[in-house]
């Protein structure tokens, strides 16, 4: 390890710092497992019956009851359910990526009488948390006859989604620099040329963030659809566990089989894309 | 229509193309970029909220036109009922808990692994993991922890001789701080990463220079690191504040709003008393009030607190 030069005339960790350093650690991993216990358990729990889940959750399971996972993967409404939160969730992205990054282009290169009135006629919908709108979004979904459909979960997600997204997206494609335009410019690049080729691939990684913002969002959304679908073949894995739920009121194995088979995607997803998630969050501030 | 000045086109008189038809290329690019996400947005987030504050001045079932003008009444129905001012209550303390105990662990933690602690990738990869969990998977599996024979119950059994099983949601005086406990499980690790980032932003020049001047490690973080965090600590603030305000899912499943109203929030209230029972003008009504109160939040906490860290940064 490097240290610079103030540093080495540090003194050697003296046993106060031992000590701090040792307290810290502790903390950390007592809270590690808080956090981890209930989702280890819940994994455990998917292979084990009802009376076991509760003598041992820590435990081992003595017989791995696979019978817990193939009686729900032989069931098709499973399958149903999980094209269903995949049409919610690619719906969802694609349209939040596309609209959000037209609108942020123009809020953040071109510029023309009113465009800071609009920009902030967007942002506005940041005020509106759709956990408060959803009884009147509810309502103007029924007027345009979108009840059951896939479109009426969507095109809300799309449009709370829009105003987070246009003002992540145009803080990074205002921090591309104009020197790069004038030059794309120069060499006969027009608008949607320089829209096109130059800036989005630059702004990937941000591109990249919403995307999956948006897709863990889409994937967990529970009340959206708890209202505007009511048709069992439309619900998406959400409301699927709700019905798994009430089926084995006692039978928590088979619960918690579900809850593994939504939280094991969950976890493989979050690793592969943290990097994304937190430059998403932090407006790249912090490294993933 | 006048000329219109881009960025993109500095120097548009260069170009060999009449400079009228390069203008016109312009507002039609604007308005096809525009169009697509603004109809959206204006069908399913303004035009709802605009008919909210309609509906809520009539009673009106939601099926068939509404027809039952009340003015007014509505508000003073929701108002004075005393589930709502309950659920209002309960919902400042979660406002309340948040920010006295969630937010400055949050950030006590975050600046304890500090910058190059051994693992602190490993530790903010664990935080952070609950986040991407839905509020459905962790109310179910928190139903399974809080069970009389469940985790919670088993471990204080174990290091507690003579305990008896409680029931946390089941019991009106713990359900309320059982439900919070799950929140802040769920959100504990967004806030750290957030201070975390914030954390990188604070200058170690500065600090290293406090210390060669004699501040004790309490002094740095007291009179350095902490101002320095403000922008991320008021911005974590207001998160919190307007997440706490609009907290539904985890709390629908966990309780219901139950038992007796003793975890019911304003989400779960206007779900109840709006949805279920299909009162669709009265729930119009708690929306329009929810959304009031935020608003007020938002502007005023804008206005004060975060306008001089974003002064400069929106032209």
């Amino acid at each position: 390890m490097t240290t610079l030069p103030s540093r080495t005339t540090k003194p050697k960790m003296s046993p106060i710092d031992l000590w701090w350093s040792f307290l810290k650690y502790a903390v950390l991993v007592l809270l590690s497992f808080i956090v981890l216990a209930p989702v280890i358990t819940a994994v455990l729990g998917g292979f084990k019956n009802t009376g076991e889940l509760f003598q041992s959750p820590f435990g081992i399971p003595q017989v791995f009851r696979w019978e817990n996972y193939t009686d729900i993967l032989v069931n098709s409404s499973f399958w149903q359910q999980l094209a269903n939160s995949s049409i919610i969730v690619a719906g969802d992205t694609i349209l939040t990526v596309t609209f959000s990054s037209l609108l942020a282009f123009i809020f953040s290169r071109l510029d023309f009488p009113g465009r800071d009135l609009l920009f902030n006629f967007f942002t506005l919908g940041l005020l509106f948390p759709i956990t408060i709108a959803f009884l009147p979004v509810y309502i103007q979904v029924r007027q345009m006859g979108l009840l059951d459909s896939y479109f009426g979960v969507i095109l809300p997600l799309v449009a709370f989604g829009i105003p987070g997204a246009t003002l992540i997206l145009r803080g990074f494609f205002r921090a591309i620099p104009v020197e790069l335009e004038d030059a794309a410019y120069i060499d006969g690049c027009d608008t949607l040329g320089f829209f096109w080729y130059i800036l989005l691939p630059l702004a990937r990684p941000a591109l990249g963030a919403i995307f999956v913002l948006e897709t863990i969002k889409a994937w967990n959304e529970y009340f959206l659809p708890l209202l505007i679908l009511n048709d069992e073949k439309r619900w998406p894995l959400t409301l699927g566990i709700m019905q798994f739920q009430g089926q084995y009121a006692t039978d928590w194995g088979r619960v918690m089989a579900f809850v593994s088979l939504l939280i094991v995607p969950a976890v493989a997803f979050y690793l592969l894309t943290q990097r994304y998630i937190v430059t998403g969050l932090t407006g790249g501030e912090i490294k993933g | 229509m006048g000329a219109i000045r881009t960025r993109v086109l500095p120097r548009a008189e260069r170009r060999t193309e009449p400079r009228q038809r390069q203008g016109i290329k312009q507002w039609l690019i604007i308005g096809a970029f525009i169009l697509p996400g603004a109809i959206i947005y204006f069908l399913f987030l303004i035009l709802p909220m605009i008919q909210a504050v309609y509906y809520s001045l009539f009673k009106w079932n939601g099926l068939g036109p509404a027809t039952d003008f009340r003015g007014l009444d509505n508000y003073g129905l929701v108002l004075n009922h005393n589930i709502f001012q309950l659920a209002l209550q309960h919902s400042i303390v979660i406002v309340v808990l948040s920010l006295v105990i969630q937010l400055p662990s949050a950030l006590l933690l975050a600046i304890a692994v500090g910058r190059k602690l051994k693992g602190r990738m490993l530790f903010r990869t664990i935080f952070f993991l609950p986040y991407v969990f839905s509020e459905i998977i962790t109310a179910i599996i928190w139903t399974y922890v809080y069970h009389k024979n469940g985790l919670v119950n088993i471990i204080l059994g174990a290091l507690i001789p003579n305990y008896q099983p409680a029931t946390l949601l089941a019991d009106t005086n713990t359900v309320l701080f059982a439900v919070f406990a799950v929140i802040t499980w769920k959100y504990f690790g967004l806030q750290m990463i957030l201070y975390m980032a914030g954390l990188q932003q604070v200058s170690e020049e500065i600090e290293d220079a406090a210390r060669i001047d004699g501040a004790t490690e309490w002094g740095v973080l007291r009179y350095i690191t902490i101002p320095m965090m403000g922008p991320t600590i008021r911005l974590t603030v207001f998160l919190s504040v307007l997440g706490s305000l609009n907290q539904f899912a985890i709390t629908w499943v966990l309780t219901n709003g139950g038992p007796v109203s003793a975890s019911e929030l304003a989400a779960t209230y206007m779900y109840k008393f709006g949805i279920v029972r299909f009162n669709l003008g009265y729930g119009s009504t708690v929306a329009v009030i929810l959304f009031v109160i935020s608003l007020i939040f938002s502007v005023g906490y804008q206005r004060t607190l975060l306008r001089r860290d974003y002064a400069g940064r929106v032209s």
